[in-house]
């Protein structure tokens, strides 16, 4: 009897094992076969042409693969999303965690995780039938989708996990801290923001991470608000990021041609960029951790 | 016990998902392609279907140019192409026979007070010669260009008749005809191309050298911003019987509602 116990706890065991593996074998498998699909295209292209050339025409008919305007285009509406989305983000969380009463905490948190549960297409619909047209008549310009709409989108779509990851970490400051403070004679706010937030401040920093994470690997709702001409970033100017790059010509590409070799280097590119974006996240984690 | 039976269960159950797909049949009719005749040949490949049961139909859409190319190579039965063959292809031992006209209209928000326009003078638009809809007759607004992303055949068959390969300063790359007519509809300057088709009411078609956008005209010619849909074989290999009953089937008047209903304008009587 106690022979088939061990036995049987053996089969869990090993069941879980190979459950386990399996999501590491997803990784090396996207790994893998990015890699392979994506070498071939920058040596024929090159590396320095493929990443600072400034023009992308791929189906003309002499193509050039230049993606530096995507490329920055990412980094500029990926920052754009950061400097609008993370002050909001961060005040609510102040707000929430230590001054808010109960009832609008509860009313507020509910919204918040409404927003991080609506799908990005629906980010786009609305951005396009509202934000872009919104946004001509209000600057007056001839066309509204631009890098601003994305940003503005994106700055929406990150200030769920900035709100939560922040609240979290502030949450978990020990109240003897504040304690501490306001025994000194600080007021609440002035106890909030020299105690409170530094104290969770590598928490934060780690909220901001995974809004960078958010903003740099969506395509969809900016698909449909940035115009997709790929210029080089201006703030009303159409651009096209990393990802949309590769989601808007993937379906036309003829198989095998340098075209499609190119759009997984791209990708590839945007991979290299998120698994960066991933390891400071969790250098910023860990250092979190042993804090507390 | 009783719960390894269950866990044999579902490993088992499983593994039958994943060799459960699969199977083996000789009678297929394989198509590839243009992307701008994804419509018209589902359509026709499923009614086909259902009138022969046992026959597989299949769509690959890559292309004009790499549905040539596959059929040349041999890698499917029936080409499908969104322009007429070159000298080259022709010489290589390839036949076109025309399945249906395919009209691009040319739409703008139904605001804007300019209703018909010349091919030169949509080139010109495009590649950002005229900027201003006061230049044309309309309202003192920048116009805002939208087109399709690079490669698709709505994108390919309006360059290619307005002359302005490579050269369109496109404001907005849009991946699909539905959001190319949304934006026109949401912005006074914009003008933009898709298949006349999709064109509903939220825009407006413009004529093209005063010749309205319709079945008729497309049919007869008299509008030219118009492209073939062209079914490509090769001569040397003979149709496999299912792909034979296919090609008589679309190129026969009894394929002509569905044709139509597709959008397109047949021409086979």
């Amino acid at each position: 009897m106690k022979n088939k116990k061990r036995l049987m706890e053996k089969v869990i065991h090993g069941i879980f094992l190979i459950l386990g593996l399996i999501t590491v074998g997803c990784v090396l498998l996207i790994t893998v076969y990015l890699v392979i699909s994506g070498i071939p295209a920058i040596r024929k292209i090159g590396v320095f042409q493929f990443l600072f050339g400034g023009k992308w025409a791929s189906t003309a008919a002499k193509p050039q693969y230049g993606i530096l305007p995507f490329i920055l285009t990412s980094i500029y509406g990926t920052a754009g999303a950061i400097v609008v989305g993370v002050p909001i983000g961060f005040m609510t969380a102040v707000y929430l965690a230590k001054i808010a009463p109960l009832k609008v905490k509860t009313v507020i948190e509910t919204a918040v995780s409404l927003l991080a549960g609506i799908p990005s297409v629906v980010y786009g619909l609305v951005g396009m039938m509202v934000l872009v047209p919104g946004i001509r008549i209000a600057f007056h310009i001839p066309d509204g989708a631009s890098l601003f709409a994305a940003i503005i989108v994106l700055a929406i779509m990150i200030l769920p996990s900035i709100i939560k990851v922040s609240l979290t970490a502030l949450e978990a400051v020990p109240k003897e801290y504040e304690d501490a403070s306001f025994a000194l004679g600080a007021t609440p706010i002035e106890t909030y923001f020299k105690v409170s937030v530094p104290a969770a401040k590598s928490g934060i920093a780690a909220a901001v991470v995974l809004g960078v994470g958010r903003a740099v690997g969506e395509a969809m709702a900016i698909m449909m608000v940035a115009g997709n001409a790929p210029n080089m970033p201006k703030l009303f100017q159409s651009v096209r990021f990393l990802t949309t790059a590769v989601a808007s010509e993937m379906s036309y590409a003829a198989d095998g041609s340098l075209q499609k070799q190119a759009l997984f280097s791209i990708a590839l590119v945007l991979f290299l960029f998120i698994m960066l974006i991933n390891a400071v996240l969790n250098f910023f984690l860990k250092s979190h951790n042993k804090e507390l | 016990m009783k719960k390894i039976i269950t866990f044999a269960a579902i490993l088992s159950l499983m593994l039958a998902t994943v060799v459960g797909c699969g199977k083996t049949d000789s009678k297929t009719v394989s198509t590839d392609g243009s992307t701008s005749m994804e419509k018209v040949i589902g359509a026709l490949g499923e009614a086909f279907e259902e009138n022969n049961s046992g026959v597989t139909f299949t769509y690959n859409p890559t292309g004009s140019g790499s549905g040539i190319t596959a059929v040349s190579e041999g890698r499917c039965d029936i080409g499908l192409s969104s322009r007429n063959l070159k000298k080259e292809e022709k010489a290589q031992g390839l036949t076109e026979t025309v399945l249906a006209l395919d009209g691009i209209a040319i739409i703008v928000n139904p605001e804007n007070p300019v209703n018909d326009l010349d091919i030169e003078t949509i080139g010109k638009i495009y590649m950002g010669e005229i900027t201003n809809w006061k230049d044309i007759g309309g309202n003192d607004q920048e116009i805002v260009l939208i087109g399709r992303e690079a490669g698709s055949g709505t994108r390919d068959g309006f360059e290619s008749i307005t002359g302005t390969e490579d050269a369109c300063k496109y404001r907005q790359e849009l991946t699909s005809t539905g959001d190319v007519i949304t934006t026109v509809a949401g912005n006074p300057a914009a003008i933009g191309y898709a298949s006349l088709a999709s064109v509903n009411e939220t825009v407006k078609a413009l004529s093209v050298g005063g010749i309205a956008a319709t079945e008729e005209t497309v049919k007869d010619g008299s509008y030219v911003v118009q492209r073939l849909f062209v079914l490509v074989t090769k001569d040397s290999t003979k149709l496999s019987g299912a792909a034979q009953d296919f090609f008589d089937y679309i190129t026969s008047p009894e394929a002509n509602e569905i044709i139509s209903s597709a959008g397109e304008v047949p021409i086979n009587k």
